[in-house]
């Protein structure tokens, strides 16, 4: 089968101008035989369509979702990602979804989506096969739920089981620029906000939904091929640990070991870690598992909280609110709860009015050391006394942002940076590149990788688990082996998340599997071919940012993270200037 | 002996679809537009699950609407489709109180289940399994 041949035939782009109120298809098969889609179509779409220089929240950011080869095609290959200017960095936007979004755009024929323009008044997209629809969606807007948005458009518009909704909430209309973008109500495009960018566009949601279907040469071998995996992911130890306890499972060993951000990382270890470990949340909360679509492991875990009504006798309702390890990392943590209730109401009040949970966290982690220092006070917000441990003033003060009620919380919705730039504090501002900090200090590899990750993300690199990786077997820091070993794991990462394949899969899909993985779709590529082309999608992103005017050079690192020691022992600013050095070299040539 | 595909615990379901696709691969396709069972929420996620596939009626309304006999009774529940008799009107799906009769998207003709049990392989968490007519 020649290239231009290949299963699936993935070459469709559905262009959509929101301004003008028209669509067009696009056929673009080199974006998917030579980058496989995804992030790898991403990039160049972005690179494409966003003019040098632009303001994120300006008509002219475009909003690219992307799936790749592999989605539809073969298990947990799940995700969408999504590529935009970030409001928030003013650098390059990335995020990766799963809910029932991949599977929907594949499905409806299309490998990726490319929104423009800015419409005159708030609409919606219901797209199809056949195209998209846009719907008026003015009384949608304002609305002080995101999850009634869903329900709204779940009830108005058809393809039940075989569509995604994805939404923002208020927090995206208001343009708060770590505000998020939700699919199936539990799953994010949490990220660097593109829920401010859809905001900016009066897009309130997008709907896609298809049932394609699709040919293979051999189709013997793609069933086999396929029964493998589905086997070998059903007796993987990734298959439970996941389905049991979820990402939360990951409270416990990282607070024993010390790598557990709480209090605004003046702590390594968090007071609260029993109670919102994965284990106590799945005994007492855990009310429902779910997964994502073409995902057996069903790592999504939703807590189901009963809460009775202050006035009413014997009137209750129960909330369903999902949970993971970074929000308990950002919101519990962070903030010193303890309290699972408290944690899980201050959840769904991040949830419902649509922010990413882990910048909030953040945000509220260091305005809370600031007032404790002095340098704000109760009036400057609005009289709500930030403390350690108290959800309720964090409830108020999440509210706060999304209305941006006072000259603080205008501040406190423009990020940490913008805040700690305006009130003073940035030692203790935790934000790499723009985004503020994940849950992992785990070592100088975490921190070097939040610096260089093209998303600032743990994701990119995954600094941490080289970090892990050292302490487990002894092993000293050195620049040149940590920026050589990012570098590898984010370029090998741009090939999964080009397919797109969920990171909980990496384990099973190596260089070789996604090599046979292809073969079936009618594409020869080697293992090493594929791993090239992942470097080369990293470049292509680096490309990209310095464009936007970042630079390893200039990057700020916030003193705190020398301050509380990691399981590797304190970091130096050194150690991470010298590893930024050499990641340049590998990144930028 | 004949044998239906029957839904053990629907609230053990995670919605993960993966019974949908293995029935797209009896054909050796990838997608979702030939299967004969389908996934939805109850109404959203946190609600929970609805499997919908044939459960093998022992007097099934659908063949009762197929204006050309391309759907029979099968001995012991369920249906047959000929597709050569098929003209696609769509009445069996419409005739279906379960929903349980889909659109072939590739064939523009109905998709219902075989009873051959290859999804129930796929389900990890035992929500479908086959069993005996009794």
């Amino acid at each position: 089968m020649a290239d231009s041949e290949y299963a699936g035939d993935l070459s469709r782009i559905l262009y959509v101008d929101l301004a003008r109120r028209v669509y067009w298809v696009e056929e673009r098969p080199e974006l998917f035989t030579e980058w496989f889609g995804g992030a790898g179509a991403g990039i160049r779409l972005l690179s494409e369509e966003c003019p040098q220089g632009v303001d994120p929240l300006s008509p002219k950011n475009p909003i690219i979702l992307a799936v790749g080869l592999m989605n539809g095609v073969f298990p947990l290959a799940s995700k969408t990602v999504a590529m935009f200017k970030s409001p928030l960095t003013g650098n390059l936007g990335e995020s990766h979804a799963g809910g029932r979004s991949s599977i929907a755009i594949r499905m409806a024929g299309y490998g990726a989506i490319v929104i423009r323009g800015r419409s005159e008044s708030p609409v919606y997209l219901t797209i199809d096969e056949k195209g998209a629809r846009f719907r008026d969606a003015s009384a949608l807007w304002g609305m002080n739920s995101a999850s009634t948005v869903g329900r709204i458009i779940r009830e108005i518009e058809p393809g039940a089981g075989v569509r995604t909704i994805m939404r923002i909430g208020k927090a995206g209309e208001r343009l708060i620029p770590y505000s998020y973008v939700t699919t199936e109500t539990y799953r994010h495009f949490g990220r660097l906000g593109l829920g401010a960018v859809f905001g900016s566009k009066n897009l309130k949601a997008v709907v896609v939904l298809g049932k394609k279907s699709f040919k293979f040469k051999d189709p013997k071998a793609y069933r086999e091929l396929y029964e493998e995996l589905f086997k070998t992911f059903c007796k993987s130890p990734l298959m439970c640990k996941y389905h049991e306890l979820g990402t939360p499972m990951n409270v416990f060993p990282l607070n024993m070991t010390g790598s557990l951000p709480s209090r605004n990382l003046q702590s390594n270890r968090f007071s609260g870690a029993q109670e919102l470990s994965g284990e106590n949340m799945a005994e007492k909360y855990l009310g429902r598992r779910t997964a994502c679509a073409h995902c057996p492991v069903s790592c999504i875990h939703i807590a189901a909280l009963r809460e009775p009504y202050e006035n009413e006798p014997y009137f209750y309702k129960t909330k369903m609110i999902s949970y993971d390890y970074e929000p308990i990392y950002a919101l519990g943590a962070m903030l010193e709860l303890k309290s699972p209730e408290g944690y899980l109401k201050l959840m769904d009040t991040v949830e419902e009015l649509g922010l990413d949970a882990m910048s909030t966290g953040v945000v509220l982690a260091w305005a809370t050391e600031a007032m404790e220092r002095g340098i704000v006070k109760e009036g400057d917000a609005g009289g709500i006394a930030l403390k350690w441990g108290d959800h309720e003033s964090y409830i108020r003060a999440v509210k706060g942002i999304v209305t941006m009620e006072n000259e603080f919380f205008q501040a406190l919705a423009k990020g940490v940076k913008y805040a700690s730039s305006k009130y003073g504090g940035e030692d203790f501002a935790l934000e790499f590149g723009g985004n503020e900090m994940p849950g992992y200090h785990t070592g100088p590899v975490a921190h070097l990788g939040y610096l260089t990750g093209a998303r600032h993300s743990h994701l990119d690199g995954a600094g941490y688990s080289i970090d892990q990786k050292m302490y487990k077997e002894g092993l000293k820091y050195t620049p040149e082996f940590a920026a050589r070993e990012l570098f590898e794991e984010e370029s090998w990462r741009q090939v999964l998340s080009s397919l797109v394949v969920c990171y909980f899969a990496r384990g099973v899909y190596t260089p070789e599997v996604v090599s046979r993985c292809l073969r079936t779709l009618g594409l020869e590529r080697s293992p090493d071919e594929l791993k090239e082309r992942g470097r080369s999608v990293l470049k292509q992103k680096y490309a990209f940012k310095y464009r936007e005017g970042f630079s390893l050079r200039n990057l700020r690192i916030p003193k705190r993270v020398y301050e509380t020691p990691t399981p590797l022992g304190a970091i130096t600013e050194e150690m991470i200037r010298a590893g930024l050095g050499e990641f340049e070299k590998l990144v930028v040539g | 002996m004949v044998k239906r595909l029957s839904v053990v615990d629907v609230d053990l379901c995670v919605g993960c679809q993966s019974c949908m696709f293995a029935c797209n691969r009896r054909f050796g396709e990838a997608g979702l537009g030939r299967s004969a069972i389908h996934i939805q929420s109850a109404g959203g996620i946190e609600r929970g699950f609805v499997v919908r596939v044939c459960r093998s009626c022992p007097d099934p309304p659908c063949s009762k609407v197929c204006p050309t006999g391309a759907l029979t009774k099968r001995e012991g529940g369920g249906v047959r489709l000929t597709y050569s008799k098929c003209i696609a009107c769509g009445n069996c799906v419409r005739g279906c109180t379960l929903g349980a009769i889909f659109w072939d998207v590739e064939l523009d003709k109905p998709t219902v289940c075989v009873y051959c049990g290859y999804c129930a392989g796929f389900c990890p968490y035992g929500v479908i399994r086959m069993e005996e007519v009794a």
